[in-house]
């Protein structure tokens, strides 16, 4: 496909921005409002500078050092929502271990805020793959869990359980324990819990993964409900390309070895979005190929340097539009 | 629902109904020397005889009071240390050879070390059960603490949770079921002990009174005592085994 190609492609299904998103109606949640139309500009939250993260391996009495990420650099403005992607160990995960301040960079910066971070704290949110709820405590007690360790009153922290619980669709299952819910409704509690805290940043490490195709749809369409309503910064990391592109406003595509970026795509699809319209749209699936192929290139080269330099003349990208 | 209650009744108490069948009619038929093996009449007799003159209950109360000071002092000590080894694996790699030895250790061999260290009055029947019950708790506390599920503890620390906060919100609940089955095993392990060093070097207590029984040919009396021993083990797990039910119910439903 030509650049002119692509361009007019864009050009005829380039959504009409500046749509304002629905005001929420939660007298419990703070909404901000939202400059949607430029989102340029928002302020810089989050800015990471030249950062690199080595681990040093004891391999018996031989040390090694892996590089997981090196030169990094990204800017996250407030209120965005940002994905990465990329290959399996590039580094993805060991960014948000570093984001959230669980780890600790080799070099190079990280400023939320213009603070450098320098340990864990409630003015961000984690939100994992594996739910890690505390299968002792009811869901209402899971989602207090940030509140206790903000040292929140008792009352209050009902109060703010349940209006989260409400905003998930748990309302109900305030009493149960985690045992007795299903994956999709796990991950609900688990961004009840990392929203209810009232953090700046969301930090999401493959969050729905481990559901199925149609809870994933269902906890996508929720989670940018959710966004919309709450305008948190959220930072969300996934395996699934067609998830980056619905989900954010920027998708940044990462390479291994060492993890950097390599590229960072604006997704100009309207908000709100709706699952089902938008995939099957072709500017959606345009997006989607652009990232696609920003992925593809750098495995190409990895290809290229191994083995069996045909098959990329095998799997045309072209007629997969 | 009645029905089932009934019949579950039914198969629970069978076994110990035809148990004491069979020794009431090996006894009074002469199948065995009733100076060896008395009637259960005989000795419920007994049993209605010392709990009436107070017998039972002196020695009794003097034996719980031991058990349960050695029991608690260990339990308190052993919860702490356990977590604490749990959580320094470093620490538990060195510790854990001298644990095994310790525990491996037959715990009456003991006794005399006890005796020589603290005489031959309370205190040293408090610390060989101490030292009895010392080690499940101990090593079930830090097989729980190792095997509390990393993503919880990365969870509670990704939200800025302070040191004794994750102890006390984490890995203490996380790890209680461990802790509750190490206390179980530890109550049992309590009452042998205390019985078998009673039975070796004490002027009173339900195992010196089992033996003292034995010794002038009191049989019913001996066996009401041993009655008794069996009463307060399953008294002992009945309750915990209900407190355990209750406290980790989250834990028995997630498997």
């Amino acid at each position: 496909m030509s650049a002119n190609q692509e361009a007019a492609l864009q050009k005829e299904y380039s959504p009409q921005l500046g749509q304002p998103p629905g005001q929420p109606n939660l007298n419990l949640l703070k909404t901000e409002t939202r400059t949607q139309e430029n989102p340029e500009e928002d302020p810089v939250l989050i800015k990471i500078e030249n950062m690199s993260r080595v681990y040093h391996i004891n391999r018996g009495r031989k040390k090694e050092r892996f590089t997981a990420i090196q030169d990094f650099n990204l800017e996250v403005r407030q209120g965005e929502f940002m994905t990465i992607v990329g290959p399996s160990g590039c580094g993805k995960s060991t960014l948000l271990d570093l984001l959230a301040g669980l780890s600790f960079p080799e070099t190079g910066h990280i400023l939320i805020g213009g603070q450098e971070v320098k340990g864990p704290a409630l003015d961000r949110g984690f939100v994992m793959q594996g739910y890690a709820l505390f299968p002792w405590r009811t869901i209402s007690k899971n989602v207090e869990f940030g509140l206790e360790i903000k040292k929140t009153g008792k009352a209050e922290r009902r109060r703010a359980a349940q209006a989260y619980l409400d905003l998930v669709g748990l309302t109900g299952f305030e009493n149960r324990l985690p045992y007795e819910l299903s994956g999709g409704m796990k991950q609900r509690v688990a961004i009840a819990r990392a929203f209810a805290f009232e953090p700046q940043v969301l930090l999401m490490d493959e969050p729905f993964a481990a559901v199925d195709a149609q809870t994933r749809e269902l906890l996508q369409e929720e989670l940018l409900r959710i966004w919309e309503k709450t305008h948190k910064t959220i930072i969300f990391i996934t395996h699934s390309i067609e998830e980056a592109v619905f989900l954010a406003q920027r998708v940044a595509v990462m390479t291994s070895n060492p993890g950097t970026i390599k590229e960072i795509i604006d997704i100009d699809l309207p908000i709100p979005r709706k699952s089902g319209d938008l995939k099957s749209s072709p500017h959606f699936n345009w997006i989607v190929h652009k990232v696609w192929k920003s992925l593809h290139n750098q495995e190409d080269e990895e290809l290229r340097e191994t083995e069996n330099p045909d098959i990329e003349n095998e799997i045309d990208p072209d007629t997969a539009l | 629902m009645h029905i089932t209650r009934l019949k579950q009744f039914y198969t629970r108490s069978i076994a110990i109904i035809l148990f004491f069948l069979l020794w009431d009619f090996s006894a009074r038929f002469g199948l065995v020397d009733q100076f060896i093996l008395p009637t259960v009449t005989q000795v419920i007799e007994a049993f209605g005889r010392v709990i009436g003159n107070g017998t039972l209950w002196g020695h009794f109360s003097l034996s719980m009071r031991r058990t349960g000071s050695g029991f608690l002092v260990a339990v308190v000590v052993a919860i702490p240390l356990g977590i604490v080894m749990g959580w320094f694996a470093k620490a538990e790699e060195y510790l854990d050879p001298l644990l095994q030895l310790f525990r491996n250790t037959s715990i009456l061999a003991m006794f005399p070390v006890f005796i020589l260290a603290f005489g031959l009055g309370e205190l040293s029947k408090s610390a060989i059960v101490f030292w009895g019950c010392l080690w499940a708790p101990l090593i079930n506390t830090i097989a729980g603490v190792k095997g509390v599920d990393p993503i919880l503890i990365k969870s509670a620390r990704s939200m800025g949770i302070s040191v004794l906060g994750l102890f006390a919100k984490v890995i203490l609940p996380a790890c209680l079921p461990e802790i509750l089955t190490g206390i179980r095993l530890a109550a049992g392990t309590g009452v042998i002990i205390l019985v078998a060093a009673e039975m070796l070097g004490a002027s009173r207590g339900l195992g010196y009174w089992i033996f003292y029984a034995q010794q002038r040919y009191a049989t019913a009396e001996m066996y009401a005592g041993i009655v008794t021993i069996s009463l307060i083990g399953v008294a002992i797990n009945f309750i915990l085994a209900k407190l355990e039910k209750h406290i980790v119910a989250w834990k028995r439903q997630m498997q």
